[in-house]
């Protein structure tokens, strides 16, 4: 028998824990694919978030670090200097980089860190129940903003990309969606390039991809992710906002 | 190597440098910005690397990162600062990790203020962060001894996979001494860090992995229980302690770090005045020297114990000692470093019979 598609080799074969639905585990496995296709698997490193990624350790199939919530580019900015020739990312959720963790992310941007950022922005905190994110939509419900986000005393959505293009030391930041299979082949060209700068000790690189979470939002699958089209996007724009080599 | 005058913070860089530490990762707070000044100078030219952290938080979490990555690395701090990376500090314990810690202590609570101060002693030997875990705490009294202990912290780490702290106060961090920085070679039989994260392609495919999470109770039990193996161990065997003139010792004081020296001077002083009286110096903190108790304990009629705190240290005396003699306290805080006339006075006092 021939065969036509297989599991990344750079996927363990342990079962993923995500929800139905949930694009986490198509976002892995463009990841994983890009680390097989650039050859680097053997040199990787990804840095766990806290969140529904948390076990991200156990699915990619290179070595691992477990950080504290929002402290990924930290931790990353520690294995990335002991060892330069490593290729180092972190995977992390919108309460994860956009909470906690904006410190961490913004000074490991200034400082042009030469690491991969793969940011998944759902618009909403998965793994402890569906709280409010800084990422949630105005008039979006949630378990905290039970009659919907309001803009006044809980403000509207930060939009991150734009934020980090700002940063001089940055060199790709870009916004991509997995909700059709062309914006998911976008996504994938996006993720190497990420990846590609990196090899080539270009600086920081970003991509935030946006995702479903049917379970929290509760929706069913297809339409969740009818719901990125309709919801998401038009308050998070797709596209390239920073690339130092002048692509779009 | 000769004998070179320097400032304690940058004696301690410079340790931690002759020790192999080729990383430092810091964020400034008075009175150690000579460590981290000293490590963005002298790193760069012997291939080490320096960053500036945004934070206390990052900076413990670049240290957490480096040391997965199988480094020596260092990072230092002072009281307020160390707070804030005490989150750090129990994921690197619980991920056992090697790293060490300078607190150059600072008077507090809160932001305190920036004179020498012993008032971190429970945050350093009892945890600090949340989770069962401890941190070897070393206290040097003297700059030959911060970096003699700089660099046995290193080994300490690597032994037991542990943070190791080097517990000073600003007045160790400031004051001036002649240090002689010998060659140095890590102790031998250090264990291989296979455990670290360079990559599947240098571990035959391998996946390491560095991680507090274990979501099944048994499972984190069962972690939690080898790391107290190892503290057994670190109880067994890397006690360390000073006993000064405490042969014939009607009183004993206790005390560490910088009011250690103090006692001294306060006990050369009540020699002359024909009060017998000795010292022990606990060099490690945690693990505490209560066994040292003993060999004192035949003799001594009381005990007065001396901190830049109100009074912290007190409790394990009090453990050690156990209702077996009179325990006296002088602690000065909130920056003030005692005199030996002070402590002369209060030994005084238990002297003509006034102990509490």
């Amino acid at each position: 028998m021939k065969v036509v598609y297989e599991k990344s080799p750079g996927l363990t074969d342990v079962p993923m824990h995500y929800c139905p639905g949930c694009t986490h585990g198509i976002i892995h496995k463009l990841v994983a694919e890009t680390l097989v296709e650039l050859d680097v698997l053997g040199r990787a490193v990804v840095v766990a978030p806290v969140g529904c990624a948390v076990f991200a350790y156990d699915y990619f199939n290179c070595d691992a670090q477990e950080a504290a919530h929002g402290r990924a580019p930290a931790v990353a900015t520690g294995i990335k200097r002991v060892h330069p020739d490593n290729i180092v990312f972190t995977y992390q959720g919108d309460g994860d980089l956009a909470s906690i963790g904006m410190g961490e992310i913004v000074h490991a941007a200034m400082r042009g860190e030469n690491i991969t950022v793969v940011f998944v922005n759902n618009a909403i905190y998965g793994m402890t129940g569906g709280q409010m994110a800084p990422t949630t939509l105005v008039g979006q419900p949630t378990t905290t903003s039970p009659t919907g986000r309001s803009r006044i005393g809980q403000g509207a959505p930060l939009r991150v990309c734009e934020m980090l293009a700002t940063i001089e030391a940055t060199t790709y930041i870009a916004r991509v969606s997995v909700h059709t299979i062309p914006r998911l082949n976008a996504a994938k060209r996006a993720i190497k390039k990420a990846f590609q700068l990196q090899l080539e000790n270009k600086g920081f690189s970003l991509v935030e991809v946006l995702s479903t979470c049917p379970t929290n939002w509760g929706l069913s699958p297809v339409d969740a992710l009818r719901w990125v089209e309709q919801n998401m996007i038009p308050i998070y724009p797709l596209g390239v906002y920073k690339d130092v080599e002048g692509g779009t | 190597m000769a004998r070179k005058l320097m400032k304690g913070n940058e004696a301690i860089a410079a340790a931690a440098i002759n020790a192999g530490c080729r990383f430092f990762f810091g964020y400034p707070i008075t009175p150690q910005n000579e460590i981290p000044e000293y490590m963005s100078r002298e790193l760069p030219k012997i291939g080490g690397t320096y960053v500036q952290a945004e934070s206390e938080v990052a900076a413990i979490n670049m240290v957490y990162g480096a040391a997965g990555a199988g480094a020596r690395v260092l990072t230092s701090s002072s009281s307020p600062g160390i707070s804030l990376m005490q989150e750090g500090i129990s994921y690197i314990a619980g991920a056992e990790l090697p790293c060490v810690l300078v607190n150059v202590m600072r008077a507090g609570p809160g932001l305190g203020g920036v004179q020498p101060a012993q008032a971190d002693y429970f945050q350093a030997t009892k945890g600090g962060g949340h989770g069962d875990y401890r941190v070897i705490v070393l206290a040097p009294a003297n700059l030959q001894e911060a970096v003699d202990l700089t660099q046995l912290a290193f080994d300490l780490a690597d032994k037991y996979r542990n943070p190791v702290m080097v517990l000073a106060d600003g007045m160790i961090g400031q004051l001036m001494e002649p240090v002689e920085l010998s060659p140095y070679q890590p102790a031998a039989g250090l264990p291989a860090k296979d455990w670290a994260t360079t990559g599947t392609s240098h571990s035959g495919g391998r996946r390491r992995i560095i991680n507090s999470l274990y979501l099944y109770p048994d499972e984190l039990e069962k972690h939690v229980r080898a790391i107290f193996r190892k503290y057994d161990e670190v109880e067994r065997t890397e006690v360390r302690f000073e006993l000064l003139d405490c042969e014939d010792a009607d009183i004993v004081i206790v005390a560490y770090g910088t009011t250690s020296r103090i006692a001294r001077s306060a006990i050369d002083k009540c020699r002359r005045l024909g009060l017998r009286v000795g010292l022990l110096r606990p060099i490690t903190l945690y693990p505490f020297p209560f066994a040292a108790f003993e060999q004192v304990m035949g003799r001594a009629r009381s005990f007065l114990v001396v901190e830049m705190s109100m009074g912290q240290m007190l409790d394990d005396v009090k453990i050690a000692v156990a209702g077996r003699r009179p325990i006296a306290f002088y602690g000065r805080t909130g920056g003030i470093v005692p005199t030996p006339e002070e402590v002369v006075k209060q030994v005084q006092e238990i002297a003509g019979g006034r102990v509490a």
